[in-house]
């Protein structure tokens, strides 16, 4: 076969478009590119089946899985750059309660759109440090993140005292969470939005083959030139800013800023990114495959909380899920 | 030669920690001409190239392109100064296919002026210059959308070399370029330097092969324990000399 196309090639200069999509399908992994989106399509049947009678395809249900999903994807997307990098972004979830916050102190007095610019510059600001740390001070980026996690929740636990700040704006609300276009939910498009920007930014940016490059093999990155630090640091960002908007979504959707808010989501978030398709440790990534990963973690744990399981069992069942699929797309990765 | 060398590096030592890897090495580089660097194993080749190429900066010494003297801190630099290197590692990026790794930080974009600032890529555009690149140097990859990861252990060398040939204007490094070819590619990439030399190109070979030496190179610097200990134009010397020279056994000082 690749004789042939060797000489195909070198009789015709550029193969046609299919020829070259059928080549690489088969020399890039193949069919295990697609896992992702089968095993979606697997558990949204299996539960259509067994959760029928517990309305899991009504159509509040499904929003409703939309809406869970929604800061899980958009956080799925900001990680799968930070691993693409070859980093990893432990302080996620804290930087979504710090963002939900700011965000919740400033829409009051100065309009949602202050709000949302100050929530995303303090997430700027925290992905910077982590970077300027990460790669400045030759600290593996987990320890940094995981410290900034402390530090970051700490901060939001002191800033109201444990409570909650209260959010009086319908338009930040309605915009991020509460309202919508017409019967599609705002979440939905947020969803879309931020997938379809990732997309385009990691396979149509000179940045995001950049990141790429850096995550596969940086001294490569280096010796044709790339400012591999400065990327680190950009990967870091973007991972920082995008929780940062999660925050903002789940501010507007719950119409509060909290302490606590995001403070689980970790797991599932490099969970769905990694079930997505994207290298642990760098160099290979999707956003459409994270987002995916959202929606199916989404759709996991929806489809324990109907099947009737106590929170308890719930964590536990999630945790085994989770593993369980982290463990599968690895060992596909490893082959291809 | 009365000319000014395209690249001259005089008296670079280097050390890592307690192994000196090169010790007052100076060599000039020649529009034109290609120039052999040869050494056994660990006489500290690919050190030198690495500190040309701006990845290691020397402990001692200066370099001059076209005559001026640059510290070269970085391979952005290098390559600003005309550098261009394949090294013995390669340095191309599994994940990235063909056209996108001969063009990596050297990306066509469109949109204008916007689509440059945000780096807009036009893949069109670089997949058509890249196969008319290859084709031209006459190195044939099976497809250009594949990822170079997924291509043998030859043809991402031919990757890395086609790129360095096709950027590389005024000076062009090559550390054991030919290691994983077949005896046809192998003579692809001699035809490759011989073509860069007629054009004016200032070329480092490093290879342990000394037919390839004598096929090509009009210069031979040899290496023993990161000292220069011959320096030797092409024709005067029979191969027994170089393996002399490069065991040690003998030099011209
Ligand atoms: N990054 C490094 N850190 C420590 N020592 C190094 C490093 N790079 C090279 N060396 C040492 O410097 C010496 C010269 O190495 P170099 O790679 O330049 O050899 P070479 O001539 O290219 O050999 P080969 O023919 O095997 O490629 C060796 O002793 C090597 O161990
Ligand atoms: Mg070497």
């Amino acid at each position: 076969m690749t004789r042939r196309s060797i000489q195909r090639q070198a009789s015709t200069g550029l193969p046609s478009p299919v020829e070259a999509w059928i080549d690489r399908y088969r020399h890039d992994g193949g069919l295990r590119r697609f896992v992702v989106y089968f095993a979606f399509a697997l558990i949204l049947a299996t539960f259509s089946i067994i959760l029928h009678d517990d309305g899991f395809l009504s159509s509040s249900n499904l929003l409703n899985i939309g809406r869970q999903a929604a800061p899980i994807a958009v956080m799925a997307v900001g990680m799968a750059f930070a691993l693409a990098a070859g980093e990893i972004d432990l302080s996620v979830g804290s930087v979504v309660a710090l963002s939900s916050l700011v965000a919740a102190e400033m829409v009051g007095n100065h309009g949602f759109l202050v709000g949302l610019l100050a929530a995303l510059g303090a997430s700027v600001l925290v992905g910077l440090v982590n970077g300027l740390i990460t790669v400045k001070v030759r600290i593996p980026s987990f320890l940094v993140t995981l410290g900034m996690l402390g530090i970051i929740s700490g901060i939001a636990r002191n800033w109201n005292d444990l409570q909650s700040l209260p959010i009086r704006n319908d338009r930040f609300s309605g915009l991020f969470g509460a309202g919508g276009l017409g019967p599609v939910s705002s979440l939905l498009i947020w969803i879309i939005v931020v997938g379809g920007l990732g997309h385009i930014a990691l396979h149509h940016l000179r940045w995001g083959r950049h990141v790429l490059s850096t995550g596969a093999d940086r001294d490569a990155a280096n010796a044709v030139g790339i400012n591999t630090a400065r990327v680190k640091i950009s990967a870091l960002v973007a991972s920082a800013t995008a929780a940062g908007f999660a925050g903002v979504l789940l501010a507007g959707r719950l119409s509060i800023g909290r302490h606590d808010l995001g403070e689980d989501y970790l797991l599932t978030v490099i969970a769905a990114v990694v079930i997505g398709g994207t290298n642990l440790f760098g160099g290979r990534a999707s956003v459409i495959g994270a987002v995916t990963g959202a929606l199916i973690m989404a759709m996991l744990n929806n489809g324990l909380i109907l099947m009737g399981l106590e929170v308890a069992d719930q964590r536990i069942a999630r945790g085994v899920i989770i593993i369980l699929a982290v463990a599968l797309s690895m060992r596909e990765a490893k082959e291809s | 030669m009365s000319t000014t060398p395209a690249l001259a590096a005089v008296g670079i030592s280097k050390s890592f920690r307690a192994v000196q890897a090169l010790k007052d090495v100076s060599i000039e580089l020649h529009h034109g001409r290609v120039t052999a660097l040869l050494g056994d194993n660990g006489a500290g080749k690919s050190t030198m190239v690495k500190c040309l190429a701006g990845i290691y900066q020397p402990d001692a010494g200066s370099i001059f392109v076209e005559g001026t003297e640059h510290r070269i801190n970085s391979s952005r630099h290098a390559r600003e100064l005309g550098i261009e290197t394949v090294h013995q590692a390669l340095s191309v990026i599994d994940p990235l296919d063909v056209a996108e790794n001969l063009f990596l930080n050297r990306e066509k974009t469109r949109g204008g002026w916007l689509g440059e600032r945000i780096g807009l890529l036009d893949k069109r555009r670089m997949r058509e210059e890249c196969a008319a690149t290859l084709s031209g140097l006459d190195i044939r990859i099976p497809s250009l959308r594949r990822s170079v990861g997924s291509l043998s252990g030859g043809q991402r060398q031919a990757v890395a070399i086609g790129r360095a040939v096709a950027w590389g204007q005024k000076i062009v490094l090559l550390d054991e370029p030919a290691a994983a070819l077949g005896v046809e590619q192998t003579q692809r990439v001699l035809d490759l330097i011989a073509n860069m030399r007629d054009q004016g190109v200032a070329v480092l070979l490093i290879t342990h092969n000394m037919d390839r030496v004598l096929a090509v190179c009009d210069q031979a610097i040899v290496l023993y324990q990161g000292r220069k200990c011959a320096e030797v134009d092409v024709p005067d010397v029979t191969k027994d000399d170089l393996v002399s020279f490069i065991t040690g056994a003998r030099g011209t000082g």
